[in-house]
């Protein structure tokens, strides 16, 4: 019998060209129009809180890609990413409001301007790396969180902006599920970006660079460009989703993007699986979910522990850290490398061996 | 000048409880190349198992203190069993993520246990300001400062003569001509982590002390980074420097440049800090220089 969850029965690749392609069958091509379909279809069957809370996801998805860019490809460490989505939210809020622009013109713009942001702020990568590399981006993100707090005529200091939906014409998304495909239809390019970028030269500079960077430099990739490539790259789509965030939310305010988001988006990637775009979504998907997951537990044994309710908060924390220190010792490849795993044990089932 | 000379004592106060809680950045990252972005969770710990004894068991404060030690140092064990050992050859992202998971996870401990109020500590210290000089120091900063500067100098005295202080340096030098030398690592790993925990838990104590114990606390783990990048990530003696450097330029910093960012300048001041020194000299002011072969 023809095992079905097979769709490739060999390696008959003849050429490069072959190899490299994105969607290798048309059975790969099925499957993802597919997978797209249902994310589309997803807000019919869907109550509008599950929507507002998958839109949340997808937009961390576009953050945790962009961050996935830099440390998963690259193999820089920025535990700053909190700060560059406040840059992205900030930005925004400043062209769309203060400005009174479009929305259509101040998204790639927020984008563009985190990722100069983020550039400068890679610029110390050049010389440090691993524990330096952590501790300065740890730096930029009290130093920008500092300087939106306190610059008070463009910011509005600690009380933060308001924002509005975007909107085409006269139509605006102000409700989710416009929202929602929104934030989709951006992540699809976000995806197809990040695949296509393993597929080129520079995708290629970077994984050299995180491989080993001296190396790297010996076979003549310039360390410098890449480096703050990466950088400036992956501060785009990070200010992309800050952007989205805050006219989802409709407010940006400091503290809003604590160094608690920076280590939430890490943990995105850590767990989804670096180096990986699925794994980034997968992630970013997971750790959304997961307070809400855990509130739901929390509602079920709230019988027998009356008082968790008042503990709900440091108990999500607690969670939190075991979840990501689990994940660390026990599957350090991520979701995704599970998912794999999965996959694999299907291609051979029932003969495993 | 008074204002200036108030300003510095603060500084030298304050650094020199950051001195003694970048000492136990400086001992792990020496023996096992980790950087424990948890140590900030290690000196929340310590003050409120202290302010337990003494409040709930009326035990006085110096076995207090010694059993916060205690029990700082089982912590220290158990995180190093649980977390570390099994991360030993994973990639330095990993460990921080690892510390970074295990801050959240200490973190969400002390607030179900203790909640996210403020706790007086009990009076240990006398209450009456002392005058030196035009400067006014309360004795809880002068007995802070001679605890910090005592622990030093036994800090120093350990890593110079003792046979286990000369193993974690060894350990720390080459692990492997250390293993070969028949030292058990592990064993090195595990007290360093002990001590370390408790080096932290006697800055908690201090720290407590002067302001209070809350939640808050946990943030001294972020702002001694700035210490121990200063004085370079592998150096005892540039943690206390760097600790009493960053102590006395952002109680400056603060003092006289507040007023015009409208406050908050002192937590920021170090990050700016540690900013330039890492694009002018990455490795600090003590820190030995790391040589990559391809």
């Amino acid at each position: 019998m023809r095992n079905i969850f097979v769709r490739e029965s060999g390696n008959y690749k003849t050429s490069y060209v072959d190899d490299m392609k994105l969607f290798g069958t048309t059975g790969e091509k099925v499957k993802i129009a597919l997978i797209i379909g249902l994310v589309l279809l997803v807000p019919v069957f869907a109550t509008n809180y599950w929507v507002g809370l998958l839109t949340l996801c997808v937009i961390s998805s576009i953050g945790a890609i962009g961050l996935n860019i830099l440390t998963g490809f690259t193999g820089q460490i920025s535990i700053g990413v909190g700060a560059f989505l406040g840059v992205g939210g900030y930005t925004s809020a400043i062209i769309t409001s203060t400005m009174g622009l479009s929305f259509w013109i101040s998204l790639p713009l927020a984008g563009l301007i985190t990722a100069i942001v983020g550039g400068i702020f890679g610029l110390p990568a050049l010389r440090l790396k691993g524990l330096y590399l952590a501790i300065a981006t740890l730096a930029a993100q009290v130093v920008i969180l500092f300087i939106i707090s306190r610059w008070t005529s463009v910011t509005g200091g600690t009380a933060g902006m308001v924002l509005s939906r975007p909107s085409i014409g006269s139509f605006t998304f102000s409700s989710n599920i416009s929202y929602y495909y929104l934030s989709v239809v951006i992540l699809l390019i976000t995806v197809l970006y990040a695949t296509n970028l393993l597929r080129t030269r520079v995708g290629r500079a970077f994984l050299a660079v995180r491989d080993r960077d001296i190396a790297a430099q010996i076979m003549g990739i310039n360390l410098f460009r890449y480096k703050v490539l990466a950088f400036a790259v992956s501060s785009f789509f990070v200010g992309i989703a800050g952007a989205l965030l805050g006219h989802y939310t409709m407010i940006v305010s400091p503290e809003l993007y604590s160094t608690t988001v920076s280590i939430e988006y890490l943990a995105m990637i850590l767990i989804g699986g670096l180096g990986s775009v699925l794994g980034s979504i997968l992630g970013a998907v997971f750790i959304t979910l997961l307070p809400v997951g855990l509130g739901t537990f929390v509602d079920m044994v709230v019988v027998y522990f009356p008082d968790l309710y008042s503990l709900l908060s440091a108990f999500k924390e607690f969670a939190f850290g075991l979840v990501i220190i689990l994940f660390l010792i026990f599957e350090p490849g991520g979701l995704a490398h599970i998912w794999l795993n999965i996959k694999k044990y299907f291609k051979l089932w029932p003969f495993s061996y | 000048m008074t204002f200036f000379l108030q300003m510095l004592s603060n500084g030298i106060v304050v650094g020199s409880i950051y001195g003694l809680v970048a000492l136990g950045f400086v001992l792990i990252y020496r023996s096992s190349g980790a950087l424990n972005l948890a140590n900030g969770e290690f000196v929340l710990f310590g003050p409120y198992i202290c302010l337990v004894l003494m409040t709930s068991y009326n035990v006085p404060f110096y076995l207090a203190l010694l059993g916060t030690l205690v029990v700082s140092a089982i912590l220290g064990l158990v995180v190093e069993r649980l977390v570390v050992r099994p991360l030993q050859h994973a990639p330095t992202i990993s460990v921080i993520m690892a510390t970074l998971g295990l801050a959240s996870l200490l973190a969400g401990v002390v607030h179900m246990i203790w909640g996210h109020s403020t706790k007086t500590f009990p009076q240990v210290f006398p209450p009456t300001p002392l005058k030196l000089g035009g400067v006014i120091v309360t004795p809880v900063y002068l007995w802070s400062f001679v605890i910090v500067i005592v622990l030093l100098i036994i800090f120093t005295v350990f890593f110079k003569y003792s046979k286990m202080g000369l193993a974690m340096r060894a350990v720390a030098d080459d692990q492997q001509a250390a293993l070969s030398m028949g030292m058990s690592v592990k064993f090195v790993y595990a007290v360093t982590w002990s001590i370390a925990a408790m080096v932290a838990a006697i800055g908690g104590v201090l720290l407590g002390n002067i302001s209070g114990v809350s939640p808050n606390m946990a943030t001294i783990g972020l702002t001694v980074l700035p210490v121990v990048i200063l004085g370079g990530l592998d150096s005892v003696l540039g943690a206390i420097v760097g600790g009493f450097l960053i102590g006395v330029i952002q109680n400056i910093a603060g003092g006289y440049l507040d007023p015009l960012v409208g406050g908050g300048l002192k937590e920021v001041v170090p990050f700016i800090i540690v900013l330039f020194i890492l694009m002018l000299k990455p490795y600090g002011l003590f820190g030995s220089k790391g040589i990559e072969r391809v």
